[in-house]
This record gives structure tokens, sequence and C-alpha cells, in this order.
């Protein structure tokens, strides 16, 4: 049974979706940050993708000095909020903190980083400072993470940046794909206004480029382009039944509960297919939702590509867990009844089917987290080149082949956290700064 | 079982832990609580003619998030009626007769002197504590350390305070002058029965740097103030260990600066005092440390086998030798346990740029540093920034047979005496070329 009674109002949903990294007091911050060893060569630096300088700005709070923190956060990464909040730290940051290697609790660099972000973002100090305006201009699709990251970059660099979104809002996963428990909407639109405040970069919304003359148009206006384009909607499962009213992909599931929480339908007894780190979250969120929820995974836990902690959160918040198990199919009567399920065998990594293993799970909900389409559509409308996977191929400084066109985020490495895409499209800029400076 | 009575020139109390004069001795109804908490004495807050103080009074560093680490006040004695002292004096001690009650005194003239040694005694305290150590505010107006900066002065007023005193007198020590040993001296010489020490060192403890106003600020100024608390006392175990080596000192100390806990407390004791006395950590804690203390300190005479303090008191003093008395010949380097090493690099850093360039980072990958031998001075660096505990340790490297000091250096010749000399202590050591300090990348 779920730990969570289904919340009737915004304020039941709130307290149901708490927030996991609650904003530090300055107290608890200053007595945090004084904890920090201040590590040679720190390896909390490596281990971040945008290479934030952590003990600095850890010994900046430490020192009084908040909105130097902060400065020195977003002079590595423009979502110096968002990340801090978001990040799986536990694996990255607070995972390489030596505090771990002598049983001590590690550094809360994730609630630091957001200490310091809040200040800034409240106070709206200036960060920031553009160069002298350049006569060039950049178009960049898709004001997810990675595009408004290299935004931000050439903005800050004097370039004029035009960024063309499909949705009516900005962030991509950071808003749509982030559990409501990370972070809230408000704290990720909050900082893209204060970025656009500062650096001044324009957003197009609901403007879709997916036509030939939209990007014939686009591609004759601007001197450069860079794809921040993202994932596409859920993969087909190839499940029989998955057609079914009940089955809903779980990233139009997160993005559903994240735009209009109550409005939004979700089972009493949902059944979650995956075991990855989107299939935890919507183990996590249902079961918030006050559903019955069981986790299916066809190998067993130690294979789950999800970190342990999104495990354990979905165990605390209820959740049950049926491993070596695969859905062969899903029935109702237009609507999702049950599931029929069989037990896995799994030999030297092979996966097949144990012999009269089928049972029968009920349930009213079945949310396929298996993964994303890439939008090898659009890639072949744009005439870019793209891998097997459909993940696009750039040179190592981001560069599709010889073109003007540049690129980052999950279109091209597959899927990956939003600090990823955060480092792609800032290091994406500098190598669009250098091509369009090289080109004038 | 270890018997914590304590004397100091006479004066008895049931454990060496006094309080010392100040705040928490204000009055009578604080001294009543803390004798009731355990504390073996009491130093009464100063008295004399009574004061008139200023707000704000106290400033403090704090460091990390470690509070008052040094405390800095500018309160001076007590600013209540003398009468209300001494009948207060006399109400505590009928009710706790087994307890050092001493009076702290700071007057000026002879007159003066005599008539509040008497007053004082009549109201029955165990002792007498002449303040000449207060650095601030008392010592513009000719008393507290302008006495004790001058020792023929502090010699005169000991001299008329003996004249009249029927019990102990000890002599309260300034720090703010060069050689300590010359009050501790004129005390001595002026018949005091012991002296006590340090008194707060002068100090501005912080600046506003928002208003550019020192700390504490009253009404947009500040002072100098003294400063104690935990900070000063390695210079106060310094202080103590020069009167307790001093034969033409000879007397008996009363240890104070900076004792929180039953170590602070040793440390004094093994260094020289016979007793100790606290302020700061009760302004911080309240009276309640005492049992800590106690608890503390027992628990150490029982594991050494220490009956009593006697056996304690200046145990260290003649392991603190001038240095030119040391052995050069004994040699230590660092080790790194690799085991326990949380790959922080700290103590490479702090070698590298701090100290001899001994400590080297692997290439595999690892991030545990390991020590090059040949380069390590053994001079505890590493050791002391590693956070792990235990895992730099000193290895002994010479095989303990050669003794041979800088004296004995000079006598046989050994000692270098020009400027280029090759008998230069780092001749031989490693020192990498200025030019290779710019390819080091900076790395955080």
């Amino acid at each position: 049974m779920s730990d969570f009674r289904r919340p009737e109002t915004i304020e039941e949903y709130y307290e149901n979706f708490a927030q996991i990294k609650p904003l530090m007091n300055a107290t608890a911050a200053y007595y945090e940050s004084s904890r920090c060893l201040f590590c040679y060569d720190a390896p909390c630096v490596t281990a971040c993708p945008t290479g934030i300088d952590i003990p600095l700005f850890i010994r900046q709070i430490g020192t009084g000095n908040v909105t130097g923190a902060a400065r020195t956060i977003y002079s590595s990464n423009y979502f110096g909020h968002t990340c801090g909040k978001v990040c799986p730290t536990e694996v990255l940051c607070e995972g390489a903190c030596v505090y771990n290697h002598q049983d001590v609790k590690p550094i809360e660099i994730g609630r630091l980083q957001s200490f310091a972000s809040t200040e800034a973002l409240s106070k709206g100090e200036r960060l920031f400072i553009r160069m002298p305006a350049t006569e060039m201009k950049v178009a960049v699709i898709g004001a997810g993470p990675a595009g408004i990251a290299c935004a931000c970059e050439l903005s800050a660099l004097g370039h004029h940046v035009e960024i063309f979104e499909a949705k009516s809002r900005p962030s991509g996963l950071a808003l749509h794909g982030t559990a409501p428990y990370k972070i809230t909407n408000q704290e990720v639109l909050d900082e893209v206004t204060f970025l656009q405040e500062q650096l001044g970069f324009q957003i197009h919304y609901n403007q879709p480029i997916d036509t030939i003359r939209e990007w014939k148009d686009l591609d004759s206006a601007f001197d450069a382009v860079f794809l921040g384009i993202g994932l596409g909607e859920t993969r087909k499962a190839g499940i029989p039944g998955e057609d079914m009213k009940g089955c809903i992909g779980a990233t139009e599931f997160i993005e559903g509960l994240k735009t209009s929480p109550l409005e939004t339908w979700v089972g009493k007894q949902v059944i979650v297919v995956g075991g990855g780190n989107t299939a935890m979250d919507a183990c996590s969120e249902s079961a918030r939702m006050g559903a019955d929820v069981i986790l299916l995974y066809r190998r067993d836990k130690d294979s789950m590509s999800a970190y342990h902690f999104e495990y354990d959160m979905i165990r605390d918040a209820g959740a049950r867990a049926m491993f070596n198990t695969v859905v062969i199919e899903i029935r109702g009567n237009e609507k999702v009844r049950e599931v029929v399920c069989s037990k896995t065998i799994v030999d030297n990594g092979n996966l097949s089917i144990a012999p009269d293993s089928s049972f029968i799970l009920p349930c009213d909900m079945v949310i396929k987290a298996t993964g994303q389409e890439k939008q090898t559509s659009l890639l072949d409308l744009f005439d870019i080149q793209y891998d097997g996977k459909g993940c696009i191929v750039t040179d190592e400084y981001h560069r599709c082949g010889e073109t003007k066109y540049f690129a980052g985020g999950d279109a091209v490495n597959g899927g990956a956290e939003v600090v990823n895409a955060c480092a792609e499209g800032k290091a994406a800029a500098q190598s669009i700064n250098r091509y369009l400076l090289k080109e004038k | 079982m270890a018997n914590l009575q304590s004397y100091l020139a006479g004066i008895t109390s049931p454990n060496p832990f006094w309080l010392a004069s100040a705040p928490p001795t204000n009055s009578g109804y604080q001294v009543m609580k803390a004798f009731e908490a355990g504390w073996g004495g009491a130093v009464w807050k100063t008295l004399g003619i009574p004061v008139v103080n200023v707000s704000s009074r106290y400033g403090a560093i704090h460091y990390r998030d470690s509070k008052m680490i040094g405390f800095n006040n500018i309160e001076l004695i007590t600013d209540r009626p003398l009468s209300d002292n001494l009948r207060e004096i006399e109400e505590v001690k009928k009710f706790f007769p087994d307890r050092a009650v001493v009076a702290s005194l700071m007057v000026q003239s002879r007159e003066e002197w005599h008539q509040i040694v008497k007053d004082v005694e009549n109201a029955g305290v165990d002792g007498v504590e002449l303040n000449f150590g207060c650095p601030h505010g008392m010592c513009e107006r000719g008393m507290g350390s302008a006495v004790g900066q001058e020792p023929h002065v502090l010699k005169t007023i000991t001299e008329w305070v003996k004249e009249v005193a029927t019990v102990p007198v000890i002599v309260k020590l300034t720090p703010n002058i060069t050689d300590i040993t010359e009050p501790a001296r004129a005390a001595a010489a002026g018949g005091a029965d012991a002296i006590s020490l340090i008194n707060t060192v002068q100090s501005i403890v912080g600046v506003d740097l928002e208003t550019f106003v020192p700390q504490p600020e009253v009404d947009g100024y500040s002072t100098h103030g003294g400063y104690c608390g935990p900070a000063v006392k390695p210079i106060a175990l310094n202080m103590i260990k020069s009167c307790a080596q001093d034969r033409h000192v000879g007397i008996p100390i009363s240890g104070i600066g900076g004792i929180e806990n039953w170590r602070d407390a040793a440390e004094h004791l093994v260094l020289g005092a016979s007793n100790v006395q606290v302020c700061t950590a009760v302004m911080h804690y309240g009276f309640g440390i005492v049992r800590e203390l106690i608890a503390g300190l027992e628990e150490y005479m029982n594991n050494k086998g220490f009956q009593s303090l006697d056996e304690l008191v200046g145990r260290s003093v003649q392991k603190v030798r001038n240095w030119e008395h040391l052995n050069l010949d004994y040699k230590i380097t660092a080790s790194i346990d690799e085991d326990k090493c949380i790959g922080c690099q700290l103590c490479y850093i702090a070698c590298e740029d701090g100290a001899h360039q001994a400590i080297g980072l692997q290439k595999n990958g690892s991030r545990k540093p390991y020590i090059i031998d040949e380069n390590c001075v053994g001079c505890n660096l590493c050791s002391l920034v590693c956070p792990v505990e235990n895992c730099i340790t000193m290895v002994r490297r010479d095989d303990g047979d050669s003794q041979s000091t800088w004296i004995d250096y000079v006598n046989q010749g050994k000692a270098p005496d020009t400027f280029n000399d090759d008998r230069a202590g780092g001749k031989h050591h490693f020192v990498p070329p200025p030019s290779r300090g710019l390819k080091k990348s900076l790395k955080h």
C-alpha cells in the first residue's frame, strides 16, 4: 500500500511532494560550509560535469560572501540553482567527497549550492557582464538546459541569440521531467527569468521548427545554429495492448503531473515498467499521488540503471518491486484491467522467458519507462547526421560535421542529467564563438 | 583513587578548579551556584572603588563553526558597592567553609590597600589576589597592568599589602610585558605568597567592516580590550613555564588562560601551576563545565597512578629547554598510512606550498600522496593538517645514539658562521628551481 493519500488540494499535493533537498537557512549553511576540508585538486570538482569550483564557493559561503559564491557557481554552470536541487549529487560531487572514505557524512554540496543561488536569485544580484555586442546572430532550437546554457554563454560573449521552443514554457526536462519533490516549477522558471534579465537572449515559445520552410528561413537568417532538441516521446514497448486507455509513457505522465498536478489522472493500482531513473520517478510520483505501485523490471535489482538512492526513495514512498519480471500482455476492455507477466531467466547476460511462469497482476494503469524516442525525423529535415541509435553525431567541438550546426544535450548523449546538458550547451557555445570569429 | 585536594600557598580547596576574578564571580548569588556545582574556589570580582561600565563590553573570535575561541572584554572591576560584596563574601564563606574564597583587589594608595585588605579579611576570605593585570580602563588610571608592567611599583605595593595581610597574598600578573619573570621576581621579592597568570592580553578583537568600528562598539567607537579564551592558552602555558623554571621566582603559581576542559587544566598543572582559574569557559557554558574538569582530571590521574596533585604539578617543567639544548641529530620523517588516507591531498599542498616539497602525488590515478623521504625535514606540518586521526605519523629515522646540540655545534666548529656557509642546514636539501614553480598548473 502507498504511504500517501491521494491529494485533493494543491496544499496536500505539495505536502506529498515535499522537497527532498529543502533550502538551508544561513546558520545551517555556515555550519555545513565549516566542515569542508578545501581539498587540493578536489575530487568533487572533477566529478562535476560543469567543473564548478566547489571548495571555493563553499569557502565563500563560510566567509559571508554569498554573492561571490553564486558568482563562482554561475561562472561554471548557468543552471546553478536547478542543478543544486536536481543533480544526482550522491553519484557526482557528494559521492566524490573524501569524507565518504572516512565514514563521515559528505558535505551537502547540492544544498549549499542552492543556498547561494537562492540568495543571489532573490536579490537579483548582477552576476554576469556581457561583452560588447557583435553583429553575429545564433539560433538555438530547444529551450532546454542545453539550449539555454548555450544561449547564455553566447549572449555573454556579445552575440545575438534567439531560442525557438516548441512548448509554451522553458527548461525542457528540467521543468517537465524532474520530480516535483526535487524542485518546484517556480524555481526553474525563476532561474530562466533571472538569466534572461541578466543576459538578454530571446525565447520564442510555441514555435516548433518542423517544416522545411521554417528551417530554410532559420537557416538563412542566422550565422550559426545550436540544436538542443532533446528526446521525443516514450518509445513503443512492443507489448500487446499498450495503446489501451490507462497505458501511458513515463515522460508523458511526469510532464502531465508537473503541468497540472490535480487534473492528471492516476490509477489506483499502477504498474511501472522499467529500471531506469525515469521509472523510479514514475513510481515515486504515482505513489505520492496515492496509488498502489508495483515496479516490474526484467532483470535483477543490481542490473537496474537507476541510482540506488532513487530506488530507496520508491521503497520509502511505499512502492513495491518485482524483479526478473516482464509484461507479456496488457489486457482490458478498452481500459487497462490487468497485465500478464512472466518471470525471466538471465543466462550469461541473455534474457529468456521462464517456461510456465506467467501470472496476472490486476491494475488500472500501466506506466512505461522504457526509454524515449530520438527525434530523427527532425534531424532528417535539417540534414543532420545521426548514429544507429539516433544520436546526433558531432565532433569534439560539438559541431555537426563541416556545417554551421552545433549540438548538445540529450539529443547527442542519448539522455543524461540536466548538468550534462548544461556543460555541453556551454562548451558548444564556446565552439560556436570560435567558429563565428573565424568565419568573420 | 586520585585525591584532587589542592594547596596554593596555604590556601586549601577540595579541587584545583577556581573561578577567576571576572563576571562569573560578580555576586554571592553566582559564587553560591558555582560552589554548589562543584568549583573548588572563587576569586571574587575585583574590589575597589566601584566603577561605571559601558555597554557593550564583549567581542569574540569565532572560527568556522566554533564560537568564542577567543574572547575580548572592556569591562572594568566591580561596579557594586564594597559593603554589598563584603556581606555576600561572608555569607558564601559561611555556607561553604571548605571552599577557597579569595578577594581580588585593586586600589591606589597605601592607606586604601591597608583598609581593603582588613575589610576582606574581616569578611572571612582565605586569601587576597592583587590585580596588577587588567590591561584596559584601569591601567590608564595607574592601576592594573600599569602596576604589573613596573616591577618596582609592583614590589612596593606587594610590600604594602604584606604589612597588614594575615592571609596568603597572590599577585596577578599581566602578560603585556616582554619578560614575565621580571614582575614575577618582583612579586616574590615583595613577599607575595604566590603569583597568578595570565591576565588578559591587550587586543582589538575585530572590526565591523560595514561601519569600520572595531568590536565591541560603544556608540560609534571602541577601545582596546583584554583577550582571553582558548586562543590564549599557549601564551599562558609559556609564561607559566618561564616562571616555574626561574629559581628567583620560587613561589607557587595559579594558572590562568584558556582553560576549558581537563586537558587544558592538566597542561597548566604539569607546566608548573599548582591550581587553575577559569573564566571564559564559564561565561560560555556556565558553571556546569566543572563536572567535566573534575571527572577528566580524576580519570587521568587514576590512569597515570597519581595519588595527589603534587605528583602532577610541574612534571613538564624540565621537559622544556632553550632551543640551543635540543638534539640536532634527532631525525624524524612523515609516514602516511595508506589505509587511513582519504585522499584530500591537504598534506601534499601544505608541504608543496608551505614547506619543503617532500610529498608527491601518484601518477596512477590514486589520490593518496606519498612522502619523498629524502626531502622530508620532519617538520610535522603534514600530520597537523591531515584531517584523519593517526593517518600521518612521524617516524624516527636516526639510531638514537648520538646527541649533538647547537652548543656542541658551536664548540666543535660545526656551526655555519658565514652567509654562504657550506655547513648551512638547508644546503643539501632538495629545492626545485624557481622556473618549475611556473609549470605547475594551478589546481584548486
